[in-house]
């Protein structure tokens, strides 16, 4: 063993030397929640001013508060939980931004060096555990190792497709003695991400865009996370084609934008997804056809197309269905090479062509698939809320959800012009993200108008989060539409459990408004359909209040247009059939 | 273009895999992990240091269709510790395998084993009252034959490293 207990000149402590870090990678807030492991860390960064530290409740919100600040600004999120049960609170944040591509450094306690696979008192083998949910993962055994791990966790986590990167340090090791010397770049001959696409492939996808007589654009989550928007846009509105966003790539095109054909999916709009089902040629950008977008692939695939996939990650192409034309590189470089090409290009779209299939197109817009039925005076509409909280934040703010129905009718009905204002959790689908999301956001933006759509489940996955927001003055919107159900469970056992509510009724609810009052907070209930937009008005308002807004909305109301499971994109029940739940039953017999 | 059936339902062929990968704490396991978590197949796996110490070369023997076999090859070269990978069966390759199998040899099975060892170009590496220890090095069908030729009653334990590959020629995998 060396001396490196003993300080010698020029020498910080480990813990000195990761604060240093974290200050030369310009991290504004660093969400977390101190124990054991990491007192050295929490002693350290007492004695700074460079980032703020935001105290959470749980460390599985710390994780998403993170995320969600990332989401919002593009920067890597910063999360610091100690060892054992800290950590393991952890996974599922980490796990949520695993897969959404979400660029996180996770920085762990972990027992002394001395105790690993001793069964010490909180370990538990984080490296081990968050394996399979992280881009990657370190355990630093050495204190003059720090400073360079922290450098290759935060280079990991940002470029190529981004991930979470988690960092375990074990407790002797930050309060060791090391020189500190951050490197200025990193290089790995083991990770060199790929940036600019392959020429001779981008032309060829030009090509074949230009010949298209049905073309459709297809984006997802990594044209927002790539920063591509403005070069999508050009694109688009250069070609004439129309676009579909996934619920990962929403804001990426403007939605009120008249080549904007709404979301596609389980639960897209009719035009998304008939025009994805008939389309002859399709460019996917940042999006990797699962299995909520296309529904069965072999039913995707039963009727012929020409495929052009742009991604960053070459393991996205050709997945889970086979692509003509893949293009690895960075979105937005390469749609900026495409724009180049079309720029000088004398060829333009099949405009006669183009015509009828628009014609066609606007045949299936006029299903109006995206309405429901608001002539109850009596009874409130969850549609009807999102609807109107679009309007009154006039479509600027950053919505938060959690995860089930309400999370489909923000979707559906808030209409995002802009990436990065709409923030949930698409892949991993986790419910009680959406106060941490909210809590990330508003910390990044604290002007900006936060709101949080969620259910009465899902809040209360992580309702303790209410006093983070006390704490450090966060005034979101929480906009709890609540039917009483586990609705999308109770919309499921409806159509496909013959109406069996198998633990989907949810009992024993707290009085929302008391519950919000006691942690110093304004709370509502709406529940009538004339006072939705008042009360909205009145919170928004209130710039300075975290508002709790309690609507008692429709029991029984589903999410249309839907897609069963193992159906194809276009084999759709709209909320117009007759009979919408019989509709559901027949398809699934 | 189109596709009738599931990726994964279609022929499955088996692949040699060569990899190099960073030699550090964990990264066997990623490599374990991954096969694991995304339910690919793993026939065997061999690891040891290379020549430069700071490289470990893994050879995988795999099976499956063409379009999981390019899946688990951008997924290998995803992981963050490997630096190299190398479908052999992409070109020319050797693949061998190493095998001692303890056999009965008493009596009669004595002049037996040995004969069958010799026939397969087996050593007798071990020599005990009522046994042989038989070393054969070759492909895996060869070791499977040899196996086969064996009455399944004599043979007392094997053990197996599982295979190595190697391209043929100028097809080199190296950093």
């Amino acid at each position: 063993m060396d001396d490196s207990n003993q300080q010698k000149v020029g020498q910080i402590s480990g813990a000195e030397i990761i604060m240093r870090c974290l200050q030369e990678e310009n991290v504004k807030f660093v969400f977390g929640y101190p124990g054991g492991a990491v007192l050295h860390i929490y002693d350290a960064l007492f004695k700074q001013n460079h980032f703020k530290h935001i105290l959470v409740r749980h460390e599985q919100a710390a994780v998403h508060a993170a995320d969600a600040f990332s989401r919002a600004t593009g920067e890597v999120g910063v999360a610091l939980v100690t060892s054992g049960p800290g950590a393991t609170n952890a996974v599922t944040g980490i796990a949520t931004a695993y897969m959404d591509s979400i660029p996180l450094v996770v920085i762990s306690g972990q027992v002394p060096t001395s105790a690993i696979g001793m069964d010490a008192f909180q370990e538990v083998d984080m490296v081990g555990v968050t394996r399979p949910c992280v881009k990657h993962n370190f355990l630093i055994k050495d204190v003059r190792d720090i400073a360079i791990t922290i450098k290759k966790a935060f280079y990991i986590a940002a470029s190529g497709r981004p991930g979470p990167v988690v960092v375990d340090i074990p407790k002797d090791i930050t309060a060791e003695f090391a020189e500190y010397d951050y490197p200025k770049t990193i290089e790995m001959r083991s990770y060199t991400p790929v940036t600019k696409g392959h020429s001779g492939q981008i032309k060829k996808a030009v090509k074949i865009l230009l010949e298209a007589k049905r073309p459709m654009i297809y984006t997802g989550g990594g044209l927002v996370l790539g920063d591509a928007s403005n070069e999508l846009v050009k694109l688009a509105r250069t070609l004439g084609y129309p676009v579909t966003n996934t619920l990962m790539g929403l804001g990426g095109y403007p939605a009120t934008d008249k080549q904007y054909l709404g979301m596609l999916g389980m639960h897209g709009t009719y035009e998304a997804n008939n025009a994805m089902q008939d389309c002859d040629v399709l460019i996917a950008v940042g999006a990797r056809f699962d299995d909520r977008v296309i529904g069965n692939p072999d039913h995707f695939l039963s009727v012929p197309r020409t495929i052009i996939h742009i991604d960053v990650d070459p393991s996205s192409i050709s997945k889970r269905v086979k692509v003509d034309v893949p293009i690895v590189g960075h979105v937005q470089s390469v749609l900026a090479e495409m724009n180049e090409i079309l720029a000088a290009e004398t060829n333009k779209p099949d405009a006669a062509a183009l015509k009828s299939w628009w014609a066609k197109i606007d045949g299936w817009r006029g299903k109006k698939s995206a309405s429901y039925d608001g002539s109850s005076t009596s009874i409130i509409k969850p549609q009807y809320v999102i609807e109107k909280l679009c309007e009154v934040t006039k479509g600027d703010a950053f919505v938060t959800s959690d995860v089930g129905q309400h999370q489909m009718w923000a979707a559906q009905y808030y209409k995002f012009d802009k990436p990065r204002r709409w923030i949930n959790s698409g892949g991993l689908g986790t419910m009680g993200v959406g106060l941490p999301y909210a809590m990330g956001c508003q910390l990044a933006y604290p002007d900006a108008q936060v709101a949080c759509v969620t259910g009465e489940g899902s809040i209360q996955m992580n309702i303790q989060e209410l006093s983070t927001c006390q704490q450090f003055h966060l005034p979101i919107k929480v906009i709890l539409l609540n039917n009483r159900y586990l609705g999308m469970v109770r919309q499921w056992q409806e159509f496909f459990y013959e109406n069996r509510y198998s633990e989907s009724y949810m009992d024993s609810l707290p009085d929302f408004v008391k519950l919000a009052e006691s942690y110093g907070h304004v709370g509502m209930n709406i529940e009538k359909p004339a006072d939705v937009e008042g009360a909205l008005q009145d919170a928004f308002a209130m710039k300075d209040k975290f508002v709790f807004m309690n609507f008692l909305t429709d029991k029984k109301e589903n999410v249309f247009p839907m897609v069963p499971n193992g159906k194809g994109i276009s084999e759709m029940i709209l909320g117009s059939d007759t009979n919408a739940n019989d509709a559901a039953d027949e398809m699934e017999g | 273009m189109q596709m009738t059936l599931p990726m994964r339902w279609k022929a499955k062929m088996k692949h040699i895999i060569s990899l190099l990968m960073e030699n550090e704490a964990g990264a066997l396991s990623r490599v374990a992990g991954l096969f694991s978590a995304r339910a690919y197949n793993i026939e065997s796996l061999t690891v040891a240091p290379t020549e430069d110490a700071t490289l470990s070369r893994m050879t995988i023997v795999t099976s499956g269709s063409d379009e999981v076999i390019e899946q688990i090859i951008k997924q290998l070269n995803k992981l963050i510790d490997v630096v190299k990978v190398l479908d052999l069966n992409d070109g020319r390759y050797i693949e061998r395998e190493l095998m001692l199998v303890k056999v009965k040899a008493a009596g009669a099975l004595r002049e037996e084993m040995k004969r069958i060892s010799d026939i397969f170009r087996g050593r007798i590496i071990d020599v005990a009252d009522g046994s042989y220890t038989i070393e054969l090095t070759g492909s895996g069908s060869k070791l499977d034959a040899f196996l086969e030729a064996l009455d399944k009653t004599v043979i007392l334990e094997t053990v197996r490293t599982g295979a190595s590959g190697i391209g043929r020629g100028d097809r080199i995998l190296k950093v």
